[in-house]
C-alpha cells in the first residue's frame, strides 16, 4: 500500500503520512454516525424519537450541526487549572485512541503497520488514553475531575488484565501475535472463524466483551464519568471542542475494541459466505460493519444495565473475570494441545 | 538525510529533551508526563533498531503500567492528602559528582566498545526468536524473574492488608 502510494507523490515522507491518515477515513464518519446512532437507539430504548429536525429524514445532520457548534464555542480554560496539560490532554488522548488503528486490518489489502507484535501493540498504545484522562483530571484542578480520574486509572489498570488474558487465549489458539496472520486464518466461511474453532475461545470472547466495555469507559463501567455522583467526572471543566476531542476518542476507542473483536473471534475481513462477497472492498465492508454489530450492542447494553457501585466493579474484575480468564486460559491451551 | 536518519534525530531530540523536563521541572506531575515522552522516545528508538517486541513492551510496562501508577501515587498524595512533594536540590556536590562519573563511564565505553554495524536490511520476526530462547536456553531466569515477580505481589498484598485490618 505504501509502495502504491509512493509512485504517485513526489516525496516518500508524503506517501507514509497519506498511510497513516487513511484510517482517518473511516473513523470520522463513523463518529458523526455513531453519536447519531447512540442518540437514536437511547431514544427508541426509551419511546422517545431522538433528534428529528436537523437536515430532514429522521434529522440525520444533528452531529454535523453539533460539531460546527462545538468548534464555534469559546475556548474556556479554568483560570487555576494547569494550562499546557489542560490544553495538551484532548489530543493526547485521541492520540493514543488513534494510535491503535495502525495495526488493524481493514481488509486484506490495507493495514497501517504489518506488525509482527499486532495485537500486544493494541495493549501497550491504548494505555495513553489513561494517562491522558489522568492528565486532564489533575490539570483542570477540580474535585470531580480528579476523583473521575482516580477512577479510571483504577478501573482501567484492573480491567486490562482480563482483556489481556482474553486476547492472550486467541494467541494460544492462533500462534501468532500478527492481526493480519490471524485474520488470514480465518478464511473460509463462518465455521472458519475463531469463535467455533474451539468451545472455551466463545468464553474468552465474553470476557473480552466485558472488560473491554470497562476498557473504554462504557456503561455499566463508566464510572470517570458518572453525572449523577461527579458532574461529568474528568470532563467536567471541559468545554467546546476540547471536550468534542474527548467524545471522539471515546467513540474511537468503542470502534477501536469492536473491531479488535471482530479480528480476534469474528474472522476480521472475511466474508461469512466463503467466496460471496469478498475481497479487498467488501473486506472493508465486513470489517465495519462487525465493528457496527459490536457497537450497537454495547448501546444497547448502556440503556438497558444500570452502573455498577466501584466497590461491585473491582470486585467484578479481581474475583470473578481474572479467574475465569486465567483457567479460561489453561482450557484453551488445553483443547489446542488435544485437538 | 533519508528518512531513518530523520526519525533516529527527530526520536533522539525528543527523548532528550524530554528527559530535561523530567529533571529540571518544579512541578513533579510535569516531571511524570514529561517522562512519558521519555519512554516513548525510547521506544521509537527500539523501532528503530528492529527490536519491535522490546519497543511494545518498553511501552506496556513503562508508560502502561509504572508511569499510570508514578502519576496515580502522586496525584494521591498532592492533591488529595495535601502532602507538598519536595522538588528543591540537595546534596549538590556527591550529585554532580557521582553523575560526572556515571557520565563519564557511559562515554568512554562508547568510544572504547568496537561497535557492531549492521548494514540496513529487513529484519524477520523477533517474536518467535525471543519465545524459543526463553523456554530453552533462558528458562531459569525467566523462572526466577516470575518468582520474583510473584514475592513481590504477595509481599505488596500484605503489606495493604496489614494497613487496613489496623484501620
Amino acid at each position: 500500500m505504501v509502495e502504491t502510494l509512493e509512485q504517485f507523490l513526489p516525496h516518500p515522507l508524503l506517501a507514509i503520512i497519506m498511510h497513516a491518515a487513511l484510517p482517518m477515513v473511516i473513523v470520522f464518519p463513523y463518529v458523526l454516525f455513531a453519536v447519531w446512532l447512540e442518540r437514536k437507539v437511547s431514544a427508541h430504548m426509551q419511546d422517545r424519537l431522538g433528534p428529528m429536525r436537523t437536515g430532514g429524514w429522521h434529522g440525520w445532520s444533528q452531529t454535523i450541526a453539533d460539531m460546527i457548534k462545538m468548534i464555534q464555542k469559546e475556548d474556556i480554560v479554568p483560570s487555576r487549572s494547569d494550562k499546557f496539560l489542560f490544553k495538551f490532554a484532548p489530543f493526547l488522548a485521541f492520540m493514543g485512541a488513534y494510535a491503535a488503528f495502525a495495526v488493524i486490518p481493514f481488509s486484506s489489502e490495507y493495514i497501517g503497520a504489518h506488525l509482527d507484535v499486532g495485537a500486544f501493540y493494541i495493549l501497550a498504545v491504548t494505555s495513553v488514553v489513561t494517562l491522558s484522562i489522568l492528565m486532564a483530571g489533575w490539570a483542570s484542578n477540580n474535585k470531580w475531575s480528579l476523583l473521575g480520574a482516580m477512577r479510571t486509572s483504577a478501573q482501567i489498570v484492573s480491567y486490562e488484565v482480563p482483556t489481556v488474558v482474553a486476547v492472550l487465549s486467541v494467541i494460544v489458539a492462533t500462534g501468532t501475535l500478527n492481526l493480519m496472520t490471524i485474520s488470514e486464518m480465518q478464511t473460509g466461511t463462518i465455521f472458519n472463524w475463531l469463535i467455533f474453532s474451539n468451545p472455551f475461545l466463545l468464553i474468552a470472547f465474553v470476557l473480552y466483551f466485558i472488560s473491554s466495555l470497562a476498557e473504554v469507559n462504557r456503561t455499566p463501567f463508566d464510572l470517570p464519568e458518572s453525572e449523577s455522583e461527579l458532574v461529568g467526572g474528568f470532563q467536567t471543566e471541559y468545554s467546546g471542542m476540547r471536550w468534542g476531542m474527548f467524545m471522539l476518542t471515546e467513540y474511537a476507542d468503542m470502534l477501536l475494541v469492536s473491531l479488535l473483536g471482530s479480528v480476534l473471534f469474528f474472522g476480521a475481513w472475511n466474508s461469512p459466505f466463503g467466496d460471496f462477497m469478498s475481497g479487498p472492498v467488501w473486506g472493508v465492508f465486513w470489517m465495519v460493519s462487525k465493528g457496527m454489530f459490536f457497537i450497537f450492542v454495547m448501546m444497547w447494553l448502556r440503556w438497558t444495565l444500570p452502573r455498577l457501585r466501584v466497590d461491585q466493579l473491582m470486585d467484578v474484575c479481581w474475583k470473578y473475570l481474572i479467574p475465569i480468564a486465567f483457567i479460561n486460559l489453561v482450557l484453551v491451551a488445553l483443547w489446542e494441545m488435544l485437538f | 538525510m533519508d528518512l531513518y536518519a530523520i526519525f533516529f534525530y527527530f526520536f533522539g531530540l525528543l527523548t532528550v529533551a524530554s528527559a530535561f523536563v523530567v529533571v529540571f521541572a518544579r512541578n513533579i506531575v510535569h516531571s511524570a508526563f514529561a517522562l512519558m515522552f521519555t519512554f516513548f522516545g525510547v521506544a521509537a528508538l527500539y523501532v528503530l533498531l528492529y527490536a519491535d517486541f522490546i519497543a511494545v513492551t518498553q511501552l506496556l510496562v513503562y508508560v502502561g503500567g509504572i508511569l499510570v501508577l508514578i502519576i496515580f501515587g502522586v496525584m494521591l498524595t498532592t492533591k488529595v492528602f495535601s502532602v507538598e512533594v519536595k522538588t528543591g536540590t540537595l546534596n549538590v556536590l556527591p550529585a554532580t559528582l557521582f553523575t560526572a562519573i556515571i557520565a563519564g563511564m557511559l562515554i568512554f565505553v562508547f568510544y572504547v566498545t568496537d561497535w557492531n554495524i549492521i548494514p540496513d536490511q529487513e529484519w524477520d520476526t523477533t517474536v518467535y526468536g525471543i519465545g524459543a530462547l526463553l523456554v530453552n536456553d533462558f528458562i531459569l531466569p525467566m523462572q526466577v524473574a516470575g518468582v520474583l515477580l510473584l514475592v513481590a505481589m504477595i509481599g505488596a498484598v500484605m503489606m495493604a492488608a496489614r494497613e487496613r485490618s489496623k484501620s
